[in-house]
């Protein structure tokens, strides 16, 4: 089972029902992802990256169409079977964070692995790896609601790695990072992706999408782009300067 | 490159090779370094038009080196550049000729166009980010001008979504 891809999605559609008019967020997807990928996709604000993200993590239900995850079929599992897969498999990011009010930054983390059988000891460990990574270790004890909006977004990471999940789901993970920020959710992200973490990635935010082995675009519910980053020419660095030039 | 030669002579005379030096120290890879040549053509110009005055240095067994150092008028000419305002972003941009032009002929569909520069636009993106990693943590001036292309670039593709979204 090894060689099924991370992810399969196929025709896949979803139309949500707004006041008894049809809005067809996603019109048609195909695609697949190889386990281990990076594929970031892109797209204008309101082209269906957040549904069909939503609908890869089971969050959403799909109109029609199917998904395969590691070779199984998913979509039609029911909210229980999703939330099993979940917990085994995904780690998922939502662009508006979801973080357990009631608990600390640092059970928000933990939770995930102790759901997944790990020892509260490794728990402990992961959470105090990830936390040092994203340089949260000082608010691991701070309520969600005391967070920044860029805190609460990296502990989201932080919360959605902790489990060593197979696939990493994440919807605009820097969406309300600075740029001193944005660069540490970029070094963990290439680190778990170095040893081997599949990841999806919506994002805005060109220096993410720029780390992706492949770029999806999206725009109005259809994918309109789908490939690999050219290799610019190994030039001489002077000529990335000029780019520096031209536009600095 | 004529009056960030001359902001370096105002610190202090030098000759050619100091200013490459200084240059490449400053502003890190981000900056293509200029070659010995463009800089001694350069401080022909200058020395020209009367902004940079040229002494010879005697060295024990080498040639005479030039040291150039600023002149009244070389000062005047820097505060003038360093006053006024400087341009603004180039609104003018050759993508987007193509993109508005190319289709009416038929060479090229915009779907195509863009899809293509969005790749490269983001090619470039990760060559900035490789740069950036190679460059000097302590080179504040490298980094930031490394940072300021990368924002520039990051509005580029903005733009280039909205033209996406708008034209059909
Ligand atoms: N629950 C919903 N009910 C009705 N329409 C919805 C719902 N969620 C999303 N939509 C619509 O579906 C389309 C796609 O939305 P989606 O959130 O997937 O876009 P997006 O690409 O993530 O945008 P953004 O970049 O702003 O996050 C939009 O037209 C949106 O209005
Ligand atoms: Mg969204």
């Amino acid at each position: 089972m090894t060689d099924a891809p991370a992810i399969k999605a196929i025709n896949l559609v979803k139309i949500y029902q707004s006041g008894g008019v049809p809005v067809p967020a996603v019109r048609g997807i195909d695609m697949r992802v190889e386990s281990g990928e990076f594929v970031a996709i892109m797209g204008p604000s309101g082209s269906g990256k957040s549904t069909l993200v939503h609908m890869l993590g089971g969050l959403d239900v799909r109109t029609s169409g199917e998904i395969w995850i590691d070779g199984t079929r998913a979509d039609t599992l029911s909210e229980s079977g999703w939330a099993l897969l979940r917990r085994q498999k995904v780690g998922f990011v939502f662009q508006f964070f979801n973080l357990v009010a009631n608990m600390t930054v640092a059970d928000n983390v933990e939770l995930p692995a102790l759901l997944g059988g790990v020892s509260p000891r490794q728990a402990r460990e992961r959470r105090e790896y990830l936390l040092g990574e994203l340089g949260l270790t000082e608010r691991a004890a701070a309520a969600p609601a005391q967070l920044s909006g860029g805190e609460q977004q990296r502990v989201a990471l932080a919360r959605a790695l902790a489990n060593q999940p197979r696939l990493l789901l994440a919807d605009e993970p820097t969406g309300n990072l600075d740029s001193r920020n944005t660069k540490d959710v970029l070094r963990l992200l290439s680190d778990v992706h170095r040893k081997g973490q599949t990841i999806v990635l919506v994002t805005h935010d060109a220096r993410v999408a720029s780390m992706a082995d492949r770029v999806v675009s999206l725009l109005d519910g259809q994918i309109v782009d789908d490939g690999a980053l050219p290799r610019t020419r190994r030039r001489p660095l002077g000529t990335v300067g000029d780019v520096v030039e031209l536009r600095g | 490159m004529r009056l960030p030669l001359l902001a370096l002579l105002a610190k202090e005379p030098a000759h050619g090779y100091e200013l490459k030096h200084a240059l490449e120290k400053t502003f890190g890879s981000a900056y293509p370094s200029p070659n010995i040549g463009q800089i001694y053509v350069t401080l022909g110009r200058l020395e020209k038009d009367g902004y940079v005055r040229a002494v010879d240095v005697e060295q024990s067994n080498r040639p005479n080196k030039k040291v150039y150092y600023l002149t009244a008028a070389g000062r005047e000419a820097l505060e003038n550049w360093v006053d006024e305002p400087t341009e603004g972003p180039r609104v003018r941009d050759e993508f987007f000729m193509k993109l508005v032009l190319a289709p009416l002929t038929g060479i090229a569909d915009r779907m195509a166009l863009v899809n293509r520069q969005r790749r490269h636009y983001l090619s470039l993106m990760r060559d900035l980010n490789e740069l950036a990693e190679q460059t000097d943590p302590g080179n504040r001036v490298a980094l930031l001008l490394i940072e300021g292309a990368m924002l520039h670039l990051q509005a580029d593709l903005d733009w280039l979504e909205r033209c996406q979204e708008e034209l059909p």
